[in-house]
């Protein structure tokens, strides 16, 4: 798909088999490596789990935050782009992202977001391939214009309320 | 031996009684000869323990509680811990596996396994993070049941977790958790080792040995990869097309074994019903449909698994897990339960108590036998104990849990309670009790030969009643030389393809084993050790090796309904393949192993506890 995507989640079709976070570390880190993987579902009750992962908010306060200019937003998918070399693991991006989707990297230390692996994520494939479809691309004009990331605690209160009542 | 590919290396050990944490390097060679897991688990406890086997407690300070991955463990789908040590039950070597995440963070932080020695002196629970390692007061946690000891562990962790983490390197995930019930606290001796809701380690009794060192719960989070393995690329490969062999089988994604609840029942006519006094019904209404109908319409999977063999069902606000075919059987057919929701519920209540829904639902049918039979009365239970009446097989299972009256005695298991009771009442309960060497019988009988199982099975395994390892055949690759595998890679077994778990295993640590080379040493190896290991027995209970090494009582009785009526194994062919099948072992007639075997497996450690066997066997 060519221009900004976004990967649309639905938490009711995650299964919490988690083949997202294999297939993403596999590719980025070469390595099965929960911690590092850029999509991560959270299973904080059995049976409930959330797929979280970057929303590309328009005014991307992770990028405003870095004042070493280490994160760009890719001018073709949108993705959050992160300069290894210029970035300090100061966390100022970790502090202003609204979901705290971003992170230092576990072994590097550095800042490591979704990078919509170039326009084709590889999370999607994986969550496709397995038939449950829980992820899906789709271009970014088609999500409402104020889309922003959300603490997974939050999803996961309403996913609960949602299957097993109040 | 060059660089070690797919292990940490070392194993993480706690010493609650000295309260002291120290970390163990493991020698490359053993991983190679044992593997991990349950492999690993034999070999470490018989080194330790093995010369005074006869003399350790289950549920004494001595008994060494193992947790352990193994290399494939975060590799192959599906993450499952294996859970070891005495068994509380059989007295010998249990390989009890669940599915849990507790595997994955225990690699992520740097280890194989966890070892647990001693008792604390009051409550404690285990906490991992990283490089760090606490044992952290349970005392307000101790008593609770599963789903409050799941909520305030995670309320308590995850808080912990994003107060240290979350302004810095950001959210980390959650944490996982095994845990006991009340049932393991009170040291019950069918408690399972329990995760999230209703994932068990149930065969073996180690919720019991968790219970007997104050050890409420272990929680880890662990930041790191999986450990390296040797050729990642084929890993990658292989890890795809397991998913996609897997992901082709639908019916099972559906149902998981939620279908057997009727299947098992009505067309194998080997389901245990009504005690095992029948193995028949067709009941349609213990069809997978009717369960479905409970069911949170979400599939649901552990971690790397495309599988959703799992159901959430919610019944008067109890949400469990399925249940799953055997809690179906045991805690359905078995108590003349036919009703879903009685099954649901009484499920849900068994696991929250942190029960094994297998051996509790066996020693409960074995408890309405005598109260069938008369041999229990209203007076020794204080109700009536009727087929089908899910309250109060409920009450029971509390009672159990909490070892309150009759429920201190069938605390100790149905073999146990069996020979206390005959004792008491002086009867032969004994008749009744439907296990091997102590561990209840899986929810697959052998008296139709419909089901997966061979007549001789259950006379002849290591692990006793467990329906997950026992032999299948009485010689090659299969039964419980084939879940020793799975259970020592430390996978699914129902995930377990084998040609690409052993492709797996060679790509993840570079071990030249294939299934033919399993089969002759590895498997035969972990088997022997066990096998000594059950016969040794002790200190309250010892299996005469040969005599023992029998079907209970009740799958002589023939089928007494149902489309294979009439049917029952005959002693002589037990007896037959069972010779057949330690033959090919390399055991004796009385499955005591040959010296050759020993040498031939590098076991020769293992020759002064068979010498005393030897003399053990001419005794009887």
């Amino acid at each position: 798909m060519r221009g900004p995507i976004f990967i649309l989640r639905d938490p009711l079709k995650c299964t919490g088999c988690r083949l997202c976070e294999v297939a993403c570390s596999l590719k980025k880190e070469r390595a099965v490596w929960p911690e590092a993987s850029r999509i991560r579902v959270y299973e904080l009750f059995p049976g409930v789990d959330v797929p979280h992962t970057c929303a590309q908010c328009r005014d991307y306060p992770c990028v405003k935050a870095c004042q070493f200019g280490a994160l760009r937003v890719d001018d073709v998918t949108g993705a959050v782009l992160v300069d290894a070399e210029k970035c300090t693991s100061c966390g100022s991006c970790v502090r202003a992202c609204p979901g705290k989707v971003m992170r230092l990297h576990p072994g590097t230390g550095k800042a490591m977001v979704c990078d919509l692996c170039g326009g084709d994520p590889e999370c999607v494939r994986a969550c496709r391939e397995a038939g449950f479809n829980a992820l899906t691309v789709i271009p970014y004009d088609r999500v409402s214009y104020n889309v922003y990331s959300v603490v997974p605690d939050e999803v996961h209160r309403r996913l609960y309320e949602t299957l097993f009542g109040g | 031996m060059g660089a070690l590919y797919g292990y940490a290396g070392r194993l993480l050990e706690v010493d609650l009684s000295r309260e002291k944490v120290s970390v163990v390097e493991l020698e490359p060679e053993v991983l190679e000869k044992y593997v991990g897991g349950r492999g690993l688990a034999a070999y470490l406890l018989w080194r330790e323990l093995g010369s005074r086997w006869r003399e350790v407690d289950p549920l004494g300070p001595e008994n060494i509680l193992l947790f352990l991955t193994g290399p494939l463990t975060g590799y192959y789908p599906g993450v499952k811990l294996a859970v070891s040590g005495k068994s509380p039950q059989s007295n010998g070597i249990v390989g009890s596996v669940l599915s849990s995440e507790v595997a994955l963070e225990l690699r992520a932080a740097g280890y194989d396994g966890l070892v647990v020695r001693g008792r604390a002196s009051s409550p404690v629970y285990i906490y991992v993070e990283g490089e760090r390692v606490e044992i952290r007061d349970a005392g307000r946690l101790w008593g609770l049941g599963g789903r409050e000891t799941f909520e305030s562990l995670m309320r308590e962790l995850w808080g912990e977790l994003k107060r240290k983490h979350m302004a810095r390197e950001g959210l980390t995930k959650e944490p996982s958790f095994v845990y006991i019930g009340p049932a393991g606290e009170n040291r019950v001796r069918t408690a399972a080792v329990m995760a999230k809701l209703a994932h068990a380690a149930g065969y073996g009794g180690y919720g019991a040995v968790m219970g007997s060192k104050n050890l409420k719960a272990v929680a880890v989070k662990g930041f790191g990869p999986m450990p390296p393995a040797k050729r990642p690329e084929a890993v990658k490969l292989l890890i795809r097309e397991a998913w996609r062999r897997l992901t082709a089988r639908t019916t099972f994604r559906q149902w998981g074994t939620s279908a057997g609840g009727y299947y098992f029942g009505a067309v194998t006519s080997s389901e245990p019903v009504r005690n095992w006094q029948e193995e028949w019904h067709a009941s349609r209404s213990f069809g997978q449909q009717y369960f479905e109908a409970h069911w949170v319409k979400r599939y649901w999977g552990d971690y790397g698994c495309p599988t959703t063999c799992m159901k959430i069902s919610r019944v008067r606000g109890a949400v469990t897990d399925g249940p799953d075919y055997e809690l179906q059987a045991y805690l359905g057919a078995n108590l003349g339960v036919f009703e879903p929701k009685s099954c649901i519920y009484l499920a849900s209540r068994v696991d929250d108590l942190g029960l094994c829904g297998i051996q509790t639902g066996n020693v409960m049918g074995f408890a309405a036998e005598l109260y069938q039979r008369g041999i229990l009365t209203k007076e020794d239970l204080g109700f009536e104990l009727r087929w089908g009446d899910a309250e109060a097989f409920a009450r029971l299972a509390e009672m159990i849990a909490r070892r309150e009256g009759l429920g201190d005695v069938l605390a100790e298991g149905v073999y146990r309670a069996a020979l206390r009771i005959s004792r008491e009442k002086g009867v032969d309960a004994l008749r009744y009790a439907v296990h091997s060497k102590g561990v209840g019988i899986g929810a697959h009988g052998v008296r139709s030969g419909k089901d997966f199982l061979p007549d001789f099975s259950y006379a002849a395994s290591t692990q006793g009643g467990d329906h997950t390892s026992a032999p299948d055949a009485t010689t090659g690759f299969g039964g419980e030389l084939w879940s020793a595998f799975a259970d020592s890679a430390v996978i699914c077994f129902f995930n377990m393809i084998d040609d690409l778990a052993f492709d797996m295993l060679y790509a993840v640590t570079g071990f030249d084993i294939d299934k033919e080379r399993w089969t002759r040493e590895h498997g035969r190896r972990i088997l022997t050790i066990q096998r000594v290991a059950l016969l040794e027995g002790g200190p309250d209970v010892r299996w005469r090796p040969g005599v023992d090494d029998d079907l209970p009582p009740r799958f002589y009785e023939p089928l007494p309904s149902g489309p294979f009526k009439g049917r029952a194994p005959s002693r002589e062919e037990v007896a037959r393949k069972r010779a057949e099948y330690f033959r090919f072992m390399g055991w004796d007639e009385n499955g005591i192993p040959l010296d050759e075997t020993l040498e031939e497996l590098d076991l020769g450690f293992l020759k002064p506890a068979v010498a005393r066997l030897r003399g053990t066997g001419r005794e009887h």
